[in-house]
């Protein structure tokens, strides 16, 4: 069963061969029995998920049913839930039990989906390992000696070592296709306002954007018709024309343009991954696809602008975490000022100090128009290279990640060469667009490797179109870590 | 350009974090510490330099959204009870914290 889609667990569901409860209960035995080892999970609470899904099989019984009814999912740590702990991976937020839920997980309930547990996850999502976590790191699946990529670490180890069904993940640099990718599954970002970010704990607001993490691009197409959709209580929320992403999915690929960025495939990619993608490419040719080399020539300056505008709106965010209202709170202080400083020391790690920090300088008197109004231009130069592109191809294609998981503690003193695991994810959240990473194949040490489709402006639907094709002419998805 | 020690203090200060609160830690430890890493990170930054951008539009955002408007009436109910059940210090309804004004 633990090997089953959304579509044939709904299937086993709605013939009522299983009820919610125990297919909940299997899974919660699963991550009984695994989460010692890969820490994939921060909090699990088997009273309240059974509580829903005893509610879930009244549903089934009344032939209520929508194609999540009775699922069990595992949300990311980062959506308030009401009566949740929801920790953002924080000591400032550990004991901070969320008094209303986000968007997405009304929307999970709204069809009756069943809350598995909250996933692990860099803390505040500042992170590409999982390791800043102050839960402590997740361990991959396929090697527990390696990281599983973060931010959505906790998601994409869970999906993969089957503690859960499917996922929820954030992305505001590669948060979900870079885990993806190292865990070997397939997740998706979508394009920046399609999913609300209502009670979603804010990192860099003009980049997070929640999307799905799930086995296969089936999956996540079913999630994200849950997902999906507008909400006025999300000021960037965008009002766009719903789409049924599974519909599509099976559609031919004949005539289909993708586009290579040459500058992806330079000295910096593992030879491993830029094989698997030249297979690949092999693969999506057979399907009727043209693949020809486009360029995207501001794509060196993708990492630097990122850490100014991000590490800027993470330090106008971070700001509301004094210890007054909720969360953390230090004990023994002289004065206002000093509350809020020793809180804020005590309650955070060193990655978001650190962001919080050059967020602080950046925007300080005297450096603004130098780094953040430079770094806001040449998102716009990397917003144009894109657009450029898609006059010439329908889609982009090219690595997640220059090299599959690295060891644990492998760059956790060294946050500069962390930053550039996220070298190829990093430009489409600056544009805004939807990408997906999708598992295509094994290093020589058995790690997963992944592959990005980046797409137009909500063009999810035909990303997730490619990866089903893909998945169904390829068995990489397939493929089960041993535990 | 990199930062010294006293930039540090500066901007930890404007960011509101404690540079010294580990006991076994001494204040000039944890600042040559940030020094170090905070000036690797912004030596990234300055790749940006490299690229021209006169006459670029700055890009705040991926979309060219204007503020939605909306009927003024309200929408939120009274969550105050709720929302100060999880306060550190909340007395008669407020929120406590030290004496700002002597």
């Amino acid at each position: 069963m633990l090997n089953y889609s959304l579509n044939e667990l709904s299937g086993l569901l709605k013939s009522r061969k299983i009820s919610s409860v125990e297919l909940t209960q299997s899974y919660l035995k699963r991550i009984d029995s695994l989460n010692p080892k890969i820490n994939a999970y921060i909090t699990v609470n088997p009273e309240a998920s059974l509580k829903q899904a005893a509610e879930a099989d009244i549903r089934l019984a009344r032939g209520q049913i929508q194609p999540l009814t009775g699922i069990p999912i595992a949300q990311k740590d980062i959506f308030c839930a009401k009566g949740w702990k929801t920790t953002c991976g924080s000591k400032m937020l550990s004991n901070f039990v969320a008094p209303y839920d986000a968007h997405i997980i009304e929307c999970f309930n709204n069809v009756g989906a069943i809350m598995l547990g909250r996933t692990n996850m860099d803390e505040f999502a500042m992170g590409s390992s999982n390791e800043t976590s102050f839960f402590g790191p997740v361990h991959n699946p396929w090697d527990l000696n390696a990281v599983p990529g973060g931010s959505s670490g906790g998601s994409a180890a869970a999906v993969a070592a089957r503690m859960a069904p499917a996922a929820t993940g954030t992305d505001t640099g590669g948060s979900i296709r870079q885990p993806a990718a190292l865990c070997g599954i397939t997740g998706i970002k979508p394009t920046y306002g399609l999913v609300s970010r209502y009670g979603l704990v804010a990192y860099a607001s003009s980049l997070d954007q929640a999307g799905p993490m799930g086995r296969t691009a089936e999956d996540c197409a079913i999630l994200l018709n849950t997902m999906a959709g507008f909400d006025p209580r999300d000021s960037t929320s965008i009002n766009h024309p719903s789409e049924d992403y599974v519909q599509s999915l099976s559609a031919p690929l004949q005539g289909l343009k993708i586009g290579l960025p040459k500058e992806y495939f330079t000295a910096g990619l593992s030879a491993e991954i830029a094989q698997s993608i030249e297979i690949a490419c092999e693969v999506l040719r057979r399907e009727g696809a043209e693949i020809r080399e486009i360029s995207l020539p501001n794509s060196p300056v993708a990492i630097p602008a990122y850490y100014v505008l991000a590490s800027a709106e993470a330090s106008s965010n971070l700001e509301r975490y004094d210890g007054v209202r909720y969360g953390y709170r230090a004990k023994g202080y002289k004065d206002l000022v000093d509350m809020y400083k020793k809180t804020r020391a005590q309650g955070f790690g060193p990655e978001v100090k650190r962001r919080i920090m050059i967020g602080t300088y950046v925007l300080s008197a005297g450096y603004y128009d130098a780094y953040y109004i430079k770094a806001q231009k040449l998102r716009r130069l990397i917003a144009n290279d894109f657009s450029n592109a898609f006059d010439k191809v329908d889609v982009i294609l090219g690595p997640t990640s220059p090299q599959p998981a690295f060891n644990l503690g492998e760059r956790s003193n060294d946050p500069v060469s962390m930053y550039l695991s996220d070298i190829y994810t990093i430009a489409v959240n600056l544009a805004g667009l939807p990408g997906l990473s999708l598992p295509a194949g094994f290093s020589g040490n058995g790690r997963p490797i992944g592959m990005q489709l980046i797409g137009n402006y909500f063009d999810e639907a035909r990303l997730l179109n490619i990866a089903h094709r893909y998945q169904q002419v390829t068995d990489w998805h397939q493929r089960e870590p041993s535990l | 350009m990199s930062l010294t020690s006293n930039d540090v203090h500066k901007i930890a200060h404007l960011a509101r974090i404690a540079v010294n609160n580990s006991p076994d830690d001494t204040e000039q430890d944890e600042i040559s510490t940030w020094l170090a890493q905070l000036n690797n990170i912004l030596s990234l930054i300055e790749q940006m330099q490299a690229t021209e951008t006169n006459d670029v539009e700055p890009m705040a955002h991926a979309h060219n959204l204007k503020l939605r408007l909306r009927e003024d009436c309200i929408t939120e109910t009274d969550h105050r009870e709720e929302f100060q059940a999880i306060a550190p210090e909340v007395e008669a309804g407020l929120y406590l914290v030290p004496k700002v004004i002597e």
